[in-house]
């Protein structure tokens, strides 16, 4: 906040008393209601906001100097905040696993029985650690790739702090009951509206931001930022255009209906899964493992062949979730055949991503954080392949409703997005603290391991679980009849739960490893010698800079 | 060629920006926008009728409680689904659902046919329960749904919200929106007969969790149950599928 101009805090404190009112009328609208809590809730989180510019609302103007560095002070708060949801929403995960295994650990209450923490484990993870992390390290890739500092003082911190105002509210909201069962678009229509608030100021921040470079390129990784931002809030807002039973009411009812809906949810599903968990973190990919691995990305031709193929293709998928419904088979077919021929976008950056560490290998055999970067590419291969694979019909005949299904879900969640996100911040944190190194280099081997085997763990489990669940499901006796009661196959799931419940664990565990290992760096490893260039190029000036691939 | 082309592409936000829309737009469209033009997407069905207001109560109470988080309700066709559940779902049958509840996991079984399976006492012990009924389940108990008072009050709100996304619901169906769920709920009350009236003969009427003169969340949630897949009878006139109609007296 210390860079914020007066004119700056008096806006912010503006904003913030103006949210703090709307808290009020939320709280008195919603009185008889779940809203009324949600009232308090944005009454106290602006007003402690509040509290904090106006602690420091008389200091010193801060000078014209800090428009020739980086604005990274946002991006400090994004990873705090990113760590924070990834313990939590894996906490959750954890024991939403243990529920599965031992009904009983719900201990009888209604906000933590398993359809409640399910939802809250889902924005959890997807949003509260995955967005932060997208946020906080597209502030960091947009300044370094454009040479330019952010466009806006006071809208960074706007959309870090308005966004997880959005997660918490949506949280929260699960714990009470308040959802509208759209599954990753929970959330009830008035945290939906907040959202597109807080995203239109994020896409305004970023293409202002672009619209500085000194490049005059724009790079690779922030095409699939910009993809990320636009596409996700077409989908938000398409599929969650609701009517309200009032506005003192935090129950809406959806504007589409049954097959419609089907559809409409899970265009906007599986895009999720490609605009928001694989197009953004392709994005960090595609800055994060050049510098890590100091060579130049690949192949420019695949990465242009990708971006657009995933940005085209994908739109067209969605349909795979609703095989053999009631969905009219045209578009089950549509749906099959775009997500087969996604296999080719999709292992073109997979490839380009291992191929630039080709000659790099001795540094993945020292450096975790680069083996991090690199099982990521590898488990994106991997479930992008099992997509496809599952996106066929007779697959999906077996696969679908089973712990298949949520197997290839955690291969790409603890393997691709969440183990690329670890090995961007290992590099991203000594850089932005202008610290020597990390705290310790050992605990990064650690945490390594651990997410390794953990995710394998998880993974070989609920393939288990689940094709044995798929075939109890149809097995036939000779005379015709079958063979096994739901509950028989239920029972054939224990010792595969308990095993997911552990696998996921260990992941939890090395989080919180991962957590203190960023924690102790901010605070006992000494700040380094600055290095010159990591600096926006003054304006007007069309720099020979170094980008990390070219 | 195309790398030049690209290269100038890449040279501005704006454009950049156009084209990720125009092709991301594409799909969706071809896609979606069909559904709701095609004829063919929603059979006929003049037996369809519409949730009651209890009804509809404990619709939102498996949405609050994320029921649809371990259920489907969307038998698929193929053949161990059929036999397994019953005839496999049509598409009007979710034609007034906001939002659909199809699912897309079945920790536990299908319940699109699980109207008519069970009885209300059944199905209230279940809840209460699942243990006590089904040893090896891991389902949730939902005990205090029995303890808990519907809240009827507002119910016309909800079904005036439904009626604006496009079910059909009367002003008359609204204005009584309260008095029908007590009765439904309380067979020998004066509200009764109207629910009837309003919502047609294939109504159930019955004090589902057992106890008269009080509307639980375990009545709505029971009522609920009993009603899915019994909306319309066109899934078992259009499949060649070999179940009967389930006898709803048992
Ligand atoms: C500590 C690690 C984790 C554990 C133990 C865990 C556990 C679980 C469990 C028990 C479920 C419910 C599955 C079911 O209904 O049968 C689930 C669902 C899900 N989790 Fe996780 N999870 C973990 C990490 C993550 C992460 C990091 C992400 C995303 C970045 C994620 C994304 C999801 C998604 C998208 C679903 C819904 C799957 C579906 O609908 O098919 N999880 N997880
Ligand atoms: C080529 C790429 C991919 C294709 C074609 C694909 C295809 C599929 C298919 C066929 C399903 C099962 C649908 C069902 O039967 O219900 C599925 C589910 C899912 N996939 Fe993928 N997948 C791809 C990549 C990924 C990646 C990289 C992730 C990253 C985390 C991911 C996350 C998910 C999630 C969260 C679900 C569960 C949806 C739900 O049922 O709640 N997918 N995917």
């Amino acid at each position: 906040m210390g860079q914020l101009t007066t004119g700056e805090r008096e806006f912010a404190s503006v904003i913030l008393l103006v949210l703090m009112i709307l808290g009020i009328a939320m709280a008195a609208a919603g009185r008889f209601d779940p809203m009324g809590v949600h009232g308090g809730m944005v009454f106290l989180y602006s007003g402690a906001l509040l509290w904090w510019i106006l602690t420091s609302f008389f200091g010193k103007e801060p000078d014209a100097s800090r428009f020739s560095s980086y604005y990274d002070d946002p991006i400090k708060v994004g990873v705090a905040l990113t760590l924070f949801w990834a313990v939590f929403g894996m906490f959750i995960g954890v024991w939403a696993a243990a529920q599965l295994a031992w009904p009983s650990l719900n201990f009888d209450t209604a906000w933590s029985s398993f359809g409640r923490i399910r939802p809250a484990h889902t924005t959890g993870v997807i949003f509260g650690f995955g967005g932060n992390a997208l946020i906080a390290t597209s502030f960091h890739v947009v300044q370094r790739t454009s040479r330019a500092r952010l466009a806006d003082q006071l809208s960074p911190w706007f959309v870090i702090f308005g966004y997880n105002l959005f997660c918490l509210i949506a949280v929260s909201g699960y714990f009470m009951g308040v959802t509208q069962s759209k599954e990753y678009a929970e959330a009830e229509w008035y945290a939906d509206i907040w959202l597109v608030i807080v995203w239109i100021a994020y896409f305004v921040l970023f293409v202002r931001t672009l619209a500085r470079r000194k490049e005059p390129h724009i790079y690779v990784a922030n095409w699939y930022y910009l993809a990320f931002i636009l596409v996700v809030a077409i989908l938000h807002i398409v599929n969650n255009l609701a009517v309200p039973v009032s506005l003192g009411n935090a129950k809406s009812y959806t504007v589409w209906s049954g097959v419609q809906d089907a559809m409409v949810q899970w265009w906007y599903g599986h895009n999720a899964v490609a605009f928001f968990l694989t197009a953004g973190f392709l994005g960090m990919l595609y800055y994060y493992l050049p510098i890590r691995a100091q060579r130049p990305i690949f192949s420019y031709r695949l990465s242009i062949l990708s971006f657009w193929g995933i940005t085209f293709f994908y739109m067209w998928a969605g349909s795979h979730h609703l095989h053999y419904t009631a969905l009219p088979l045209w578009v089950q077919n549509l749906g099959m055949t775009f997500s087969v021929m996604l296999l080719v976008p999709s292992w073109a950056s997979a490839g380009n991503a291992l191929l630039t560490l080709n000659g790099a290998w001795h540094r993945v055999r020292d450096d975790a954080t680069l083996r991090f970067i690199m099982m990521a590419a590898f488990f994106y291969g991997l479930s992008t392949f099992e997509g496809s694979f599952m996106a066929i019909r007779p697959v999906n005949s077996l696969s679908h409703y089973t712990d298949w299904t949520v197997g290839h879900v955690h291969a790409g969640a603890l393997g691709w997005v969440a183990m690329i996100t670890f090995g961007s911040f290992y590099t991203l944190v000594p850089s932005i603290w202008k610290r020597e190194r990390m705290y310790s280099s050992a605990l990064v081997e650690v945490h390594f391991w651990l997410a390794v085997i953990g995710t394998l763990i998880y993974v070989f489990a609920m393939w288990n679980s689940g094709i044995i669940q798929g075939l109890m499901w149809r097995t036939y006796s000779p005379d015709n009849t079958l063979v096994y009661s739901f509950v028989d196959s239920l029972l054939a799931m224990y010792p595969y739960y308990i095993a997911r419940a552990f696998g996921g664990l260990l992941f939890l565990i090395g989080a919180i490893v991962a957590s203190f290992n960023i924690w102790m760096t901010v605070r006992t490893v000494p700040v380094a010698v600055q290095a010159s260039s990591d600096a926006p190029l003054p304006s007007g000036i069309y720099g020979a800079t170094t980008s990390p691939a070219e | 060629m195309s790398d030049r082309l690209h290269g100038k592409l890449e040279r501005t936000a704006v454009g950049f920006m156009l084209a990720i829309v125009v092709a991301g737009s594409v799909g969706g469209i071809v896609e979606i926008a069909p559904l709701f033009t095609i004829h063919e997407t929603v059979e006929d069905a003049p037996d369809m009728r519409i949730y009651t207001p209890l009804e509809a109560a404990g619709r939102d109470i498996y949405v609050r409680e994320g029921c649809y988080a371990c259920h489907s309700q969307m038998i698929r066709t193929l053949r161990d689904e059929v036999e397994r559940y019953g005839p496999y779902s049509l598409a009007v049958e979710s034609k007034y659902d906001h939002p659909m509840l199809w699912g897309s996991k079945r920790t536990g079984p299908d319940l699109a046919r699980i109207g008519g399976k069970y009885s209300d006492l059944w199905h209230v012990a279940h809840l209460i329960n699942p243990r006590d009924v089904v040893p090896e389940s891991n389902m949730p108990s939902y005990r205090w749904l029995a303890t808990t008072q519907l809240e009827i009050s507002d119910l016309g709100g909800h079904l005036a919200a439904l009626r604006a996304v496009g079910v059909p619901y009367t002003e008359e169906m609204i204005a009584s929106a309260a008095a029908d769920a007590y009765g439904q709920s309380n067979p020998d009350s004066d509200q009764s007969a109207g629910v009837t009236e309003r919502y047609g003969d294939e109504t159930q009427v019955s004090a589902f969790d057992g106890v008269k003169n009080t509307v639980t969340e375990m009545d709505a949630l029971v009522a609920y149950l009993q009603v899915v897949g019994r909306l319309t009878n066109a899934a078992y006139e259009n499949t060649a599928a070999p179940e009967q109609v389930p006898d709803p007296n048992n």
